[in-house]
């Protein structure tokens, strides 16, 4: 009986430190008899977490993998892979626990929170130290002058129009100032039959549509809602005269109801079903909208810009933003791979499937010389600027979400648009404090 | 057991005895052991499903900085303070009250009349098992199928406005979960709808023990219906429907995701509730010492709930 339960605490024992062992690291050695495998034999399993793969076409990022894992013998690479909401619980678990993979998916939103946590690896460091050609990149998100995430592929946000309604509602071609626009969406709502110009998500729980819907407004005729990297909404009159031009439309009728409870796939929904003439949204929607409507006749272009602006025009865009971790022993391997996706015919292929922007200034993928509409905003996004001021900033969803508030507040004319502006700088200038 | 082993333990005391008692004691001891041993797994999960997370949760409410910084700082009470001193604390407790205390009545209501319905003698049995089957459809979805379901139903272009339009009782389209001015009293509709069968099968069940004599004897004494529903079937009722009321006080004061899934807490806050007041603070504003504070209040909230759902388990007993 003893012996047995002797025997029994061993067994639990070995479990544990085997388990101990398993958890310790990511680095996993061949065993061999003498046990004196050299280091230099070890694999390295490297884990990516991110939520790509389920966006993608089955087996399009897995494919990729095994070609790296050819391209680098000793580099195995683990994907971690979930939705998005999931994705970033789990690296925001992982960066507060120190568990965090050796490289992630990141958006720009999470960028300043890592940084500031010292989660994230300095990828200015990595790639100097593996003499990588920054020149080919499309773009860095810095902070502190140094690179702590790198966008892979690019979502852009462009005007998507209604052709058939445009038509029927007698306007004749596309809208490209704020004047243009807001005769375009009175002509469309007035064709009834709950049929509305625009359409503006303004949800709180997913706020992204002061991102997508209002800022781009402010974007595209070269304002900004920064100086010097600081909250600059008082006194602001390219953010004000945006809020001005939303709120007439808003009061004449033209935009959607429903704004205030409305999630982004509502928007996408409207447009699709063909309630609503024009909106703001992802390319990466192109092919959903094809096939649940595949009579809509549809097009792209670039979002107007304020009367009499001819300058570059700023468009709002998405990023899968790639960055490795401070926590990770394999920093050199993981930048392999983080160069690797970034290369120009790897991540031409990455963008193709996900039918997105390259990251990489030189890749062209094929989809752009293929399909009229996403040459059509191919060209847009040469001839802007992508801009997203939210990426990098700290808390990012929430400032988002305090000027969400504060703007429906003036939309539905509790307050004005320089008190809506005050009482956003107030909550932007504590986040910013930290 | 005990009365049978005795006589056997006393017989052999003697020459040798004290090994004897030795070896006893210890097969005491092991017997003694073994009701802890039967519970050991189900400690075991206790303390790391529910000791520990709730000990390192009221930690985290004491200091500042806390999972986003290595070296979070001692605070004290000075989360409590911010919370209970904040206007957007008071306003999402005053709409989970309402959303709560609501709820929990029409809840109780509509549970209680459809389970007589369904008890009711004037209907035969194949029609009571149509009817039991739709009223307890909408405890058999989701929540997440729920908050899309009631999003489709009450968007400005969804099937309740164009019913209200066409038959002419709306002038215009109603923006339900989009208004200020609705969008509670939506969120509380859809939770109550979403939440009754809970209350109708459980008092069914409870109608369903009265003995029958009860309103035979009443009915000869002369008791109007009306008597009879409140001299013996509420009082009969009466353990059921506190330990019920009790329950559904907790769970619907933590209700997250059909608030978060059809309003998000808006619009302007009007539905904004502990829950996704919480959940902010965690998950989009990253300060978890506060959010651990809400968390905590809700929690003692919780607690106090349950101490009166065990009295009551108890008196009923």
């Amino acid at each position: 009986m003893r012996k047995k339960f002797l025997a029994g605490i061993a067994v639990m024992a070995a479990a544990t430190l085997a388990m101990t062992g398993c958890a310790s690291g990511s680095t996993t050695a061949p065993t061999s008899a003498a046990g004196s495998a050299s280091a230099a034999a070890e694999d390295v399993t490297l884990e990516f977490a991110q939520w790509w793969e389920p966006e993608l076409p089955a087996n399009a990022l897995r494919g990729l993998m095994d070609q790296f894992e050819k391209e680098n013998p000793g580099i195995k690479v683990k994907l971690i892979s979930g939705p998005y909401a999931s994705t970033k619980e789990q690296v925001v678990a992982g960066a507060a626990a120190g568990t965090m993979s050796d490289v992630v998916g990141l958006d720009g939103a999470w960028v300043n929170d890592f940084v500031k946590q010292g989660s994230l690896a300095n990828l200015t460091e990595l790639m100097k130290a593996a003499s990588f050609d920054e020149s080919q990149l499309a773009a860095q998100v810095q902070l502190d002058g140094s690179t702590w995430m790198i966008p892979v592929a690019n979502f852009v946000y462009p005007m998507f129009v209604n052709d058939d309604l445009l038509k029927k509602a007698g306007v004749s071609a596309v809208p490209t100032n704020r004047t243009e626009f807001t005769a375009a969406a009175a002509a469309l709502t007035k064709l009834g039959n709950n049929t509305a110009g625009w359409v503006l998500p303004l949800d709180s729980s997913a706020p992204n549509g002061i991102q997508n819907d209002v800022m781009s407004w402010v974007w595209s005729s070269g304002g900004s809602m920064l100086k010097d990297g600081k909250p600059y909404l008082t006194g602001n009159a390219d953010v004000k005269s945006a809020m001005e031009f939303i709120k007439g439309m808003y009061d004449a009728g033209s935009i959607a109801k429903g704004s205030f409870t409305m999630k982004e796939q509502d928007k996408v929904n409207e447009f699709t079903n063909g309630r609503v003439g024009m909106m703001i949204d992802s390319l990466a929607h192109v092919n959903l909208i094809r096939e649940q409507n595949k009579d809509l006749k549809f097009q792209v272009a670039a979002i107007p810009s304020a009367d009499g602006y001819s300058g570059k025009r700023g468009m709002p865009y998405a990023s899968w933003g790639i960055g490795v971790a401070a926590n990770s022993k394999h920093q050199a391997e993981a930048f392999k791979l983080v160069a690797f996706l970034l290369g120009k015919d790897v991540n031409a292929t990455l963008c193709n499937s996900a039918h997105a922007f390259p990251g990489n200034a030189q890749a062209v993928p094929d989809f752009v010389n293929t399909d009229a509409i996403f040459k059509q905003a191919f060209d847009i996004y040469q001839a802007g600027t992508p801009t997203n001021e939210f990426t990098g900033l700290p808390v990012a969803e929430d400032l988002m979400r305090s000027f969400d508030e504060q703007f429906q507040k003036y939309l539905a004319g509790k307050q004005s648009a320089d008190d809506a502006l005050a009482a956003a700088q107030k909550a932007w200038d504590a986040a910013f404090a930290g | 057991m005990s009365t049978t082993t005795l006589p056997a333990r006393a017989k052999r005391t003697g020459p040798g005895g004290s090994r004897v008692q030795a070896t006893g004691s210890k097969k005491g001891l092991a017997k003694a052991l073994v009701p802890f041993g039967y519970l050991s797994p189900t400690v075991v999960l206790l303390t790391v499903l529910m000791v520990i997370p709730i000990v390192m949760v009221v930690g985290y409410s004491l200091m500042d900085n806390v999972i986003m910084k290595k070296n979070p700082q001692f605070v004290g009470f000075k989360h409590y303070s911010d919370i209970l001193t904040s206007d957007s604390f008071w306003t999402a407790a005053t709409n989970t009250l309402f959303f709560t205390g609501v709820s929990v009545v029409a809840h109780l209501v509509l549970g209680l009349a459809f389970a007589m319905m369904l008890n009711s003698e004037l209907l035969g049995h194949r029609v009571k098992a149509i009817f039991r089957t739709i009223y307890v459809l909408p405890w058999l979805f989701t929540v997440a199928i729920i908050a899309v379901l009631w999003r489709l139903l009450l968007e400005p272009n969804g099937v309740i406005n164009y019913l209200l339009t066409a038959s002419q009782l709306a002038g215009s389209q109603i923006e339900w979960l989009g208004s200020p001015d609705t969008a509670l009293f939506a969120v509380t509709f859809i939770n109550i709808w979403s939440g009754y069968p809970f209350y109708m099968t459980s008092l069914l069940a409870g109608l369903q023990g009265i003995p029958g004599e009860y309103y035979e004897a009443a009915q000869v004494d002369g008791a109007s219906a009306w008597q009879r529903f409140t001299r013996i079937t509420l009082p009969q009722l009466k353990p059921i429907i506190i330990s019920m009321a009790l329950l559904d006080f907790i769970w619907t004061t933590q209700q997250f995701a059909l608030i978060w899934m059809t309003t998000g807490g808006g619009p302007l806050g009007t539905t904004e509730m502990l829950s996704t007041f919480t959940y902010k603070l965690a998950f989009t504003k990253y300060q978890f010492g506060t959010a651990s504070a809400a968390a905590v209040i809700v929690l003692v909230i919780s607690m106090v709930l349950a101490f009166f759902y065990v009295r009551a388990q108890k008196a009923r007993d």
